[in-house]
């Protein structure tokens, strides 16, 4: 299974995504092996979300280019986006219907097959199970939220794509989202995560990027031992370079 | 001095002006009163010229739509909203000076008569697609969105003259007036003077959109300048 | 291909029961039209002979004006949870998300006729039971459907979307609503099929080819 190489799960290219006046990305150049954990770091503005964004076919970038797995994102949307799976901030639910509703739609949408044991096995790795049918519009912010985490979950995506995953999670909840990270790596899949919580992100991930006004400001790929320039870098607006 | 002002003149500007003058010479001084419909007729040697400009910004705004939607080139967005502005601007005037002609020569202000009618909604999808510009936060999103109803303009302009033609024979249009019916008296001189005058609204049109996209350009670059100093801003706090 | 099927069904379905649930589009819809039709009866002094000529008239346009407003709310229920962007993120491509919501709108809107066309019957009494009124309603409510959805989910991010749907919708409609005021005005003179099969035409004409090229173009609308 493992490869001397490591494959690219995400490439960009000189990608460029501007909101009218505003420029959020300036050219990204950026490239995430397969089978690590990624944490996006950089201050409000930095172009996070936007980049999770346009990893998740949400939004379209001015120019540029960006491939998941070697296929361009332009070219092949359904065949990539059946291998992606994305928390964002809003948990993106229908809030009149009930949990096991929503997720069943869900189901139906990514054309899964034995859903009810789908649902099963991800609300158990999410704890959601005793609120099953519960609607939605009943449930806490961070009870959504996992419902959101067990929807990307259901269709065992390769990419993983998590934005502030932790906000509104209580810490029982954020070690089963831990462990579920975990397991992703140690599987060979890709996870790429922003959050608040920079430095317990650190231990955990394989590979910091730092953002900064839209490019990469500083690359990582032993964040734990890094942390000291990381840190001086996720609180500056502006560096460059990467570390030796 | 002159030869300055002469130099910033756009040489457009110039030959569609001098056209212009050419065409109101023919309109007023050398073509003869039409005598059925007396001095009112006149109007339709603007009318008919201005109609077929806002003929050619619907064109142009529906191909450069459609070229936007295809190669994403910006140039064909600002051809799109320029051609739309002018063609909105004549379109307006078209149906202005068509009501104004009417009333004395077929004895109503509006008919449902079927090239009216698609002119009218035609204007109408014109015009929404400058508001829809309008409140639309700028950026390549709104130009992809704009050039959607630019496109949808241009499919439903067929489906619409085909249900205005059938709902006019059906309701015949109200066109009573004393001289509705009566052949024009004036021969191939009225076919001189409108060409005439055609010639020079073209030119007129071309003048403005051409215009119009440039004042477009500037805004686009002026975007691109704001952008790029927002980013020397940020290094320079440093 | 079943598959595509599968996920506009379930899209529509969806839609359908969360309608259910919280009652909001249909009966804006049919409550909205069916306040036109009476204030126009007040409008109008109605007398067995200007029912027939006024009637198909108020009707359509009574639905046009309430299915714009039934639209717009629709589209924002998919919006403000911000759903729709769920559905983008599913791995289906993104023409089915606009047939489903197009199958969602088109059982918005019948579902209100359903409720105002009787009552219409009975403030105008004419007489719309028959067969052409079922085929010129169904017509007409998939070319709203098709030419809305599209327009609605343009708009709803628009801050005055209120007011832009229905410059955007009503235009672009005019044609289908003038076979639909067409035919149903023959109907009520009690001529049938060849009067208005040229009208059923052009409505056909217009479904189709809305419901294609919206399809095609919807996955540019999507993505901000």
């Amino acid at each position: 299974m493992v490869s001397q190489v490591p494959q690219i799960a995400v490439k960009t290219e000189a990608v460029v995504k501007n909101f009218g006046e505003t420029a959020v990305l300036r050219g990204l150049d950026l490239e995430l092996p397969a089978g690590e954990v990624t944490v996006l770091l950089g201050t409000n503005g930095a172009g996070k979300s936007t980049l999770l964004r346009i990893l998740a076919m949400l939004t379209q970038i001015d120019s540029g280019s960006v491939s998941i797995h070697g296929s361009d994102i332009a070219k092949n949307g359904p065949a990539i986006r059946a291998m992606t799976g994305s928390v964002l901030h809003s948990p993106m639910l229908y809030a009149d219907m009930s949990v096991r509703e929503n997720l069943m739609f869900f189901a139906e949408m990514y054309r899964l097959e034995n859903v009810d044991d789908l649902i099963v096995k991800t609300t158990s790795q999410v704890g959601i199970e005793p609120r099953l049918d519960h609607r939605i519009r009943t449930l806490s912010h961070g009870f959504q939220k996992r419902v959101a985490l067990a929807r990307a979950l259901m269709h065992d995506p390769q990419l993983l794509l998590l934005d502030e995953p932790e906000s509104g999670l209580d810490s029982q909840s954020v070690s089963r989202l831990e462990k579920i990270i975990d397991n992703y790596r140690s599987t060979g899949r890709t996870v790429v995560i922003t959050t608040h919580i920079v430095e317990h992100a650190l231990e955990l991930a394989d590979r910091a990027v730092v953002l900064n006004s839209g490019t990469v400001g500083l690359t990582s790929t032993n964040p734990s031992q890094d942390r000291a320039e990381i840190l001086a870098a996720n609180s500056s607006e502006s560096t460059s370079g990467a570390l030796p | 001095m002159i030869n300055k002002v002469l130099n910033r003149l756009d040489p457009l500007l110039i030959l569609s002006a001098a056209l212009m003058g050419v065409a109101l010479y023919l309109i007023f001084i050398w073509v003869p009163t039409e005598t059925n419909q007396g001095a009112v007729q006149r109007i339709l040697y603007f009318h008919v010229p201005v109609a077929w400009g806002s003929m050619m910004g619907i064109l142009v705004v529906s191909g450069s739509s459609f070229m936007y939607l295809w190669k994403k080139n910006e140039k064909w967005d600002r051809l799109a909203v320029a051609s739309a502005e002018v063609g909105v601007v004549f379109g307006g005037i078209m149906l202005l000076s068509g009501m104004i002609w009417a009333r004395p020569v077929w004895a109503v202000w509006w008919t449902g008569e079927a090239k009216l009618t698609t002119a009218l909604i035609l204007f109408f999808i014109y015009v929404a697609y400058l508001m829809f510009r309008a409140y639309f936060p700028p950026g390549a999103h709104r130009q992809r969105l704009a050039a959607i109803i630019g496109v949808t303009g241009a499919i439903d302009t067929p489906i619409i003259y085909f249900a205005t033609n059938l709902w006019s024979q059906a309701h015949p249009p109200l066109v009573t007036g004393p001289a509705a019916d009566a052949d024009s008296t004036l021969g191939s001189d009225l076919g001189i003077v409108l060409l005439a005058s055609t010639i020079a609204f073209t030119f007129l049109f071309i003048f403005l959109v051409q215009n119009r996209y440039k004042i477009r350009k500037s805004e686009d670059d002026l975007v691109e300048l704001k952008r790029a100093s927002s980013t020397s801003v940020m290094t320079g706090a440093n | 291909m079943m598959g595509s099927f599968a996920v506009i069904w379930e899209i529509g379905r969806k839609d359908l029961l969360l309608e259910i649930r919280n009652k909001d589009v249909v009966v804006a819809i049919a409550g909205f039209a069916l306040l036109v039709l009476v204030i126009f009866t007040f409008a109008i002094d109605l007398n067995q002979s200007n029912a027939k000529l006024v009637g198909p008239g108020v009707l359509w346009a009574g639905i046009a004006f309430a299915g714009v407003t039934g639209l717009n709310r629709a589209f924002a229920l998919e919006v403000e949870g911000n759903t729709l962007e769920a559905l983008m993120l599913a791995p289906m491509s993104r023409d089915l998300i606009y047939l489903g919501k197009a199958l969602g709108n088109f059982l918005f809107i019948a579902v209100a006729q359903i409720i105002v066309i009787p009552v219409f019957a009975v403030l105008f009494n004419l007489v719309v039971f028959r067969w052409e009124m079922l085929v010129i309603s169904l017509l007409t409510t998939i070319g709203f459907s098709a030419v809305g959805t599209l327009f609605a989910a343009m708009s709803v991010r628009v801050r005055a979307r209120e007011v832009m749907l229905p410059l955007l919708f009503l235009p672009v409609v005019i044609p289908l609503l003038m076979a639909a005021v067409e035919s149903t005005s023959h109907i009520v003179n009690g001529r049938s099929w060849s009067d208005i099969s040229q009208w059923l035409q052009l409505a056909v004409a217009f479904d189709v080819t809305f419901v294609v090229v919206f399809a095609f173009i919807f996955q540019h609308i999507l993505e901000d």
